[in-house]
């Protein structure tokens, strides 16, 4: 690292970013309608308040313990690791309540939802698991809750859509643009738009205006906090590499933050590589995109030379979005974190993998961390490795059941 | 003249009795080859034109510039496309381009305020760019004239609708409703309020827009603002194939 990236890295680490601006260097900020500024400003206010706060904090505690089963468990992979010939840990988020790391925010943000008194919660999904999620802490507490959910991404998640509905939150299948994730985020926006007084958006990634992509970070960073604890405790010693798939990007900044000051950790984050590296055929924004401005951010971005965002394509509903949470943008900036992608066909093989060594069932995103673990670790034999597992695969079985059948 | 006074001027001296009429249509919808006619016609009543630059994430739009926009896009409408076309006609009344900052980004701000001079644009109306970030592009424009159009609602707080309109140049635009584009719900009563309120901190002339239809809600509020915007209205209207001429005829008489 350069020193001029090592004194932003100190920056990030002393608390310093986001900055007054929400900004993460050159990344980030607050690109939202007027209509959302007071909202978002009573939200920073509040954060700042409630994530100081030791009551706050112990009963999120208490119910990220009793209610979402953490912390989770840590697993040696030892057939994994005899295959690859390194040592293999998975932080295992696909134990949690609701099956993925998604939880960890969801119940956050509403339990800050209902100490800043609002009336509803509206929420976006991809996989369907923020989905969850959502509606799963919104029951919880008591708040009413609708979800935004591309049409294409009801048909191959519906397993979901039915766990959404039987927790009583209303689920809205999005017609326009897309169709997927991005297209139901930009319908959560202009719901919220609407009522931004008494609704509260819970947005399911580190992506969005400030001061989102560092609320969001930091509900999810217990997961980097529990699994470096227990390298330490149960694997004696700290990770050599450490592996998370990237969408938005919510459980890679969780998992790496404990990381990020141990700097002989290497970090790789894993985008969705799609079918092919052509615009439209992938999702691997990190790789392939250019800064620009969407949902509320400056980050990287898939978009064509007049601005227009870009289609994209992934196997796995929860990576098939064109944009990527600023803070990873700036770890990329300042390299810090490596960031690669894989392919469909990769992931579904390491997915089987995964099934076949282990007996767990990953989600296709997790799997795509599985990838570049593999690959690394033919280069890096004898060293230790942790994957962030952040989901189970339970909610893919239509795709699975697809692809076996053909 | 051109830019914020510009626009300023022909708001206050609108063609006919009462507001000034601001319609506000999507470049190239239905098709690209009636663009320059379309903005012909609607400049003989208009007294400023809001062209939007179509956008593939319109988040602040409701279903209707949702469908135009994607539609102009897949008619191959892009903001070069828009400045190359309004190089070729000229207009007596001033154009301002409502667009999504992402578009605007990747012009380059340099290159967006010479292409503006040449084609005869005035401002810029950008829905995703609060006065947080607005610094940039502001500067830029001003020294050029240009103006950059602020937009304020009724969610924002009274010192902070000063601290827009301060900034706001050619019009503050006041947004009638919390909500998208082209709201079916008739205008709230106390909406005159706000209206009032707005027009008694802006130095500059105050524009009301979102959701207004038909003569009624002109009527209502043409005692609180000096013009008013029409979008999803008329985008309709021009849809359906009807003369947007009759449409803007019908809203003051």
């Amino acid at each position: 690292m350069k020193n001029e990236d090592q004194n932003l890295l100190k920056a990030l680490l002393n608390g310093e970013l986001p900055d007054e601006s929400g900004r993460f260097g050159s990344f980030g900020g607050q690109y939202a309608p007027e209509t959302l500024m007071p909202a978002l400003k009573k939200l920073e206010k509040n954060i700042k308040i409630f994530l100081n706060d030791e009551t706050f904090q112990e009963e999120f505690m208490n119910e990220l313990n009793s209610w979402a089963g953490r912390p989770t468990a840590l697993t040696y992979a030892s057939q994994l690791s005899k295959r690859w010939g390194v040592e293999v840990f998975l932080k295992r988020e696909d134990l949690t309540h609701t099956g993925a790391h998604k939880i960890n925010n969801a119940l956050g943000q509403a339990m800050l939802a209902k100490k800043l008194g609002v009336k509803r919660i509206v929420a976006e999904t991809g996989a369907g698991q923020h989905g969850v999620a959502s509606a799963a802490a919104c029951a919880r507490l008591g708040l009413p809750c609708t979800v935004y959910m591309g049409a294409i991404d009801i048909e191959r998640q519906s397993p979901n859509v039915d766990r959404m509905k039987q927790l009583g939150t209303e689920v809205i299948s999005v017609m326009s643009g897309d169709q997927t994730l991005r297209a139901a985020i930009d319908e959560a926006f202009r719901d919220w738009v609407s009522d931004p007084e008494n609704t509260h958006y819970i947005i399911g990634s580190v992506v969005g205006p400030h001061p989102f992509p560092y609320l969001v970070r930091e509900m999810q960073s217990i997961i980097g906090k529990e699994a470096r604890q227990q390298m330490l405790d149960f694997g004696e010693n700290l990770p050599d590499a450490v592996f998370a798939c990237v969408g938005g990007g919510s459980n890679a900044i969780g998992l790496f933050h404990a990381f990020l000051g141990d700097t002989e950790v290497e970090l790789f984050g894993i985008e969705a590589g799609g079918t092919s590296d052509d615009l439209g055929e992938n999702a691997a924004t990190l790789a392939s995109g250019k800064p620009g401005i969407l949902h509320g951010t400056y980050s990287m971005l898939l978009h064509d030379d007049d601005g227009l965002i870009q289609e994209t394509h992934s196997v796995s509903a929860g990576l098939d979005y064109p944009g990527v949470g600023p803070e990873h943008a700036f770890l990329q900036s300042i390299s810090r974190v490596k960031y690669t992608s894989a392919r469909d066909d990769e992931a579904l093989e390491l997915l089987r993998e995964v099934c076949e060594y282990e007996g767990i069932l990953p989600a296709i995103e997790s799997s795509h961390a599985f990838v570049e673990a593999r690959k690394w670790a033919k280069e890096n034999q004898g060293k230790r490795i942790l994957i962030g597992l952040s989901g189970r695969g339970d909610k893919d079985m239509p795709t699975l059941s697809k692809l076996m059948n053909e | 003249m051109i830019g914020g006074k510009h626009i300023e001027e022909k708001i206050r001296t609108p063609k006919a009795a009462g507001p000034a009429i601001i319609p506000f249509i999507t470049a190239g919808y239905p098709n690209t080859g009636d663009f320059k006619q379309t903005l012909h016609e609607i400049a003989k009543k208009a007294d400023v034109i809001e062209i939007g630059v179509p956008f593939s994430d319109p988040m602040a739009d409701g279903v209707t510039i949702q469908r135009s926009s994607h539609l102009a896009i897949e008619n191959g409408v892009t903001l070069k496309w828009i400045f190359n076309q309004l190089k070729e006609i000229q207009l007596d009344i001033p154009i301002v381009l409502m667009s999504y900052l992402n578009p605007l980004y990747v012009f380059g701000m340099e290159d967006l305020v010479e292409a503006s001079i040449a084609s005869g644009v005035d401002g810029f109306i950008v829905p995703d760019l609060p006065i947080e970030e607005s610094k940039e592009l502001n500067n830029q424009l001003i020294d050029a004239d240009l103006a950059l159009i602020q937009l304020v609602t009724p969610a924002t707080p009274l010192d902070r609708i000063e601290l827009i309109s301060d900034q706001s140049r050619g019009f503050v635009y006041a947004v009638t409703v919390k909500g998208v584009t082209g709201g079916e719900d008739a205008l709230s009563a106390d909406v005159t309020d706000y209206l009032q309120q707005v027009h008694e901190i802006s130095r500059i002339p105050v524009c009301a827009g979102f959701g207004i239809r038909e003569k009624s809600d002109v009527e209502m509020i043409a005692d609180y603002v000096d013009g008013v915007i029409v979008g999803s209205a008329i985008v309709e209207t021009i849809e359906q194939g009807n003369s947007p001429t009759k449409f803007l005829d019908q809203l003051k008489n």
